[in-house]
């Protein structure tokens, strides 16, 4: 199979995926010679075990989430699939917000199961179905979802050891906030008053 | 005998109890940070729970904070076994986002460093296995080539670890010719320490007791449960991406993919020995090639490249290009991409999500190890303990890149 794979395969792949599906596959589209489908999250299982029974996707290359906070439905759940045999690369996305939760697809490819758990860690997206959704990254007893875009770069709490207790403890965050450059050009259209330019508005 | 039945001698019902025992987080079999809480009957292992984390830096937060430049070095610090071939994802990634070309000779020195990293991956992978099954001179002949790898390291870019030297759209600096040179005749000499390190591990008895046989992977399970790299080569699947879906310019070197039959630790262990000699051989036709490939190592569109230290000293613009691209960075369009590069432990990918800015929105770093610490589980249920640690080590874990 020649790689990289030409758009007009992909074109006919996508399709060929979306119209024998039953509808568990919605959409699909190609950019930077990449397919990306999309499909309702509730039928998550379906989908992918059509492509990998039908389309030879036999691996779940990464499952991971996005965040979105501006949008109704915040999280995306992005799921990477290839196919070895067909040597093919698929994206599969899914959107969901903070309480709906995203059928398990550890029935379908036993390895989303860090995956996923991975993906709760981060996002708190919650997963149905999962036999065992525990954090995994983080510290044992962390409060929050750090990879979410409201959660500050510099967490909420530090870690010290404390020579008098004989001990590590936790404490608010001290440290200088980090300066997060605006590098957007004024000249280009700030979307904010900018600093002094306040009663420019009022005219 | 006949009046057992009638009269059994009584054997007092003893409690059998399962042991949970802690493996590490400071172990020295543990590679690193991983805390293996284990179920043992006896000395069998029942049930495996590996808990990670301990190593979590949180590098895909930091990246969401930072431009594509500043971000380069963190993938030095994911799999610090083999740091060039992280930040070729990367650059592969940013690559496809800016549709930038890389200059023909700045593809072959990724390549010969990307081989460079493989051999020094598997040498400290090889050796540390055998002493994780109790050999101690391998690691100490192993890390003797790996210094000098590591002096080719510094004498490219600087450091000899930490090398931030890949850049979108090419490496950061050429290569002097005295280093091309000294880099091929490495090469060629490389294949008598490997073959000393190869008449002491392969045939050993005690090393083939301790591997032969242990952990198996057959072709489904390596499928299922989303192995890449050594851990499918070593079952019998021929799939390495630098064949069949050639990324850079590997298509234009000689080289074989071994692949193993049993799927057993020793074949996966085989499997990265010959890897080591066909990585020999693609350095050894990159130093042939460098020598008669001049040009640019970095791609000349200054949007996405600095220009040259000499140029800034005479144009104007080259001093804007300079200014603009370490301050601000330069964007990428909007979109999503996935790059993924063939590291010594496996598949290593990275999922970058652009918003059109100078930083990136998201990125995801799929690690290797992260697929193949996660069958720890089913791969030692069964097994013995003191297998636990030869079966960690043939996974080839490494901290930095499962945690981030």
């Amino acid at each position: 199979m020649s790689w990289p794979v030409t758009e007009d395969a992909l074109q006919a792949l996508g399709n060929e995926v979306v119209t024998s599906g039953t509808g568990a596959i919605a959409g699909f589209h190609l950019a930077y010679g990449e397919l990306t489908l999309t499909a309702p999250a509730n039928r998550i299982v379906e989908a992918l075990t059509q492509l990998r029974d039908q389309f030879g996707f036999h691996q779940l290359i990464d499952l991971c989430g996005v965040d979105y906070p501006e949008r109704a439905q915040r999280f995306d759940v992005v799921y990477h699939l290839l196919s070895m045999t067909k040597n093919r690369r698929i994206r599969i996305k899914v959107q969901t917000d903070e309480d709906t939760p995203v059928p398990t697809v550890t029935g379908v490819y036993p390895c989303a199961d860090w995956f996923e758990r991975e993906a709760f860690d981060m996002y708190g997206i919650f997963f149905e179905g999962h036999p065992d959704l525990r954090r995994i990254l983080t510290d044992y007893g962390f409060h929050g979802h750090p990879l979410r875009k409201d959660f500050p770069m510099t967490g909420y709490v530090e870690l010290r050891y404390d020579d008098e207790l004989k001990r590590v403890v936790y404490e608010p965050v001290k440290s200088v906030e980090y300066r997060n450059w605006d590098f957007l050009s004024p000249w280009e259209g700030a979307e904010y008053v900018l600093p002094g330019d306040e009663k420019a508005e009022a005219k | 005998m006949a009046d057992d039945a009638s009269n059994p001698v009584a054997i007092p019902e003893t409690p059998v109890r399962k042991f949970n025992i802690n493996f590490g987080p400071q172990h020295p079999a543990a590679h690193g940070v991983l805390r293996l809480v284990l179920e043992l009957d006896g000395e069998v292992v029942e049930r495996v729970d590996p808990h990670v984390g301990l190593l979590h830096r949180g590098t895909e937060k930091l990246m969401e904070y930072r431009t594509y430049l500043q971000n380069i070095p963190y993938f030095d610090r994911l799999d610090y076994v083999a740091p060039m071939n992280q930040e070729h994802a990367f650059c592969l990634a940013i690559e496809k986002l800016l549709g930038v070309d890389v200059p023909i000779r700045g593809s072959i020195i990724r390549v010969m460093f990307s081989e460079i990293g493989r051999i020094l991956n598997h040498l400290l992978n090889v050796t540390t296995q055998a002493m994780d099954v109790g050999a101690l001179t391998p690691p100490l002949w192993g890390f003797e080539e790996r210094e000098k790898l590591m002096v080719f390291y510094e004498r490219a870019c600087g450091a000899r670890l930490h090398a931030n030297y890949f850049r979108p759209g090419g490496v950061h600096q050429d290569l002097p010719d005295a280093l091309v040179q000294d880099i091929g005749d490495w090469a060629v000499a490389f294949e008598r320490p490997l073959s000393d390190i190869d008449k002491l591990i392969t045939g050993n008895r005690i090393f083939k007791q301790r591997n032969v046989d242990i952990g198996v992977v057959s072709r489904e399970e390596a499928i299922n449960w989303g192995f890449s790299g050594v851990m499918v080569r070593g079952s019998g699947i021929a799939w390495d991406l630098r064949r069949s879906q050639p990324y850079e310019c590997y298509d234009d070197f000689e080289f074989d993919i071994p692949l193993g039959v049993n799927g057993d630790c020793y074949d996966r262990y085989l499997c990265r020995m010959e890897e080591m000699r066909q990585s020999a051989k693609i350095i050894i036709q990159c130093a042939e090639r460098l020598k008669k490939t001049p040009g640019p190592v970095l791609t000349e569109d200054n949007k996405y490249a600095p220009p040259r230290r000499g140029e800034m000293k005479r144009s104007m613009e080259a001093l804007i290009h300079h200014f603009k691209l370490y301050t601000e960075g330069f964007r990428t369009p909007p979109g999503e991409v996935y790059a993924c590069v063939e590291a010594p432990k496996g598949e290593f990918g990275v999922f970058v999500v652009s918003d059109g800015t100078n930083k990136p929105y998201r990125c995801k770093i799929r690690a290797p190890g992260y697929p193949h610490l996660m069958a720890m589980d089913w791969l030692n249920r069964g097994h013995m303990l003191a297998d636990v640690s030869a079966i960690l080590g043939s996974l080839d874990i490494v901290f930095g890149e499962i945690d981030r």
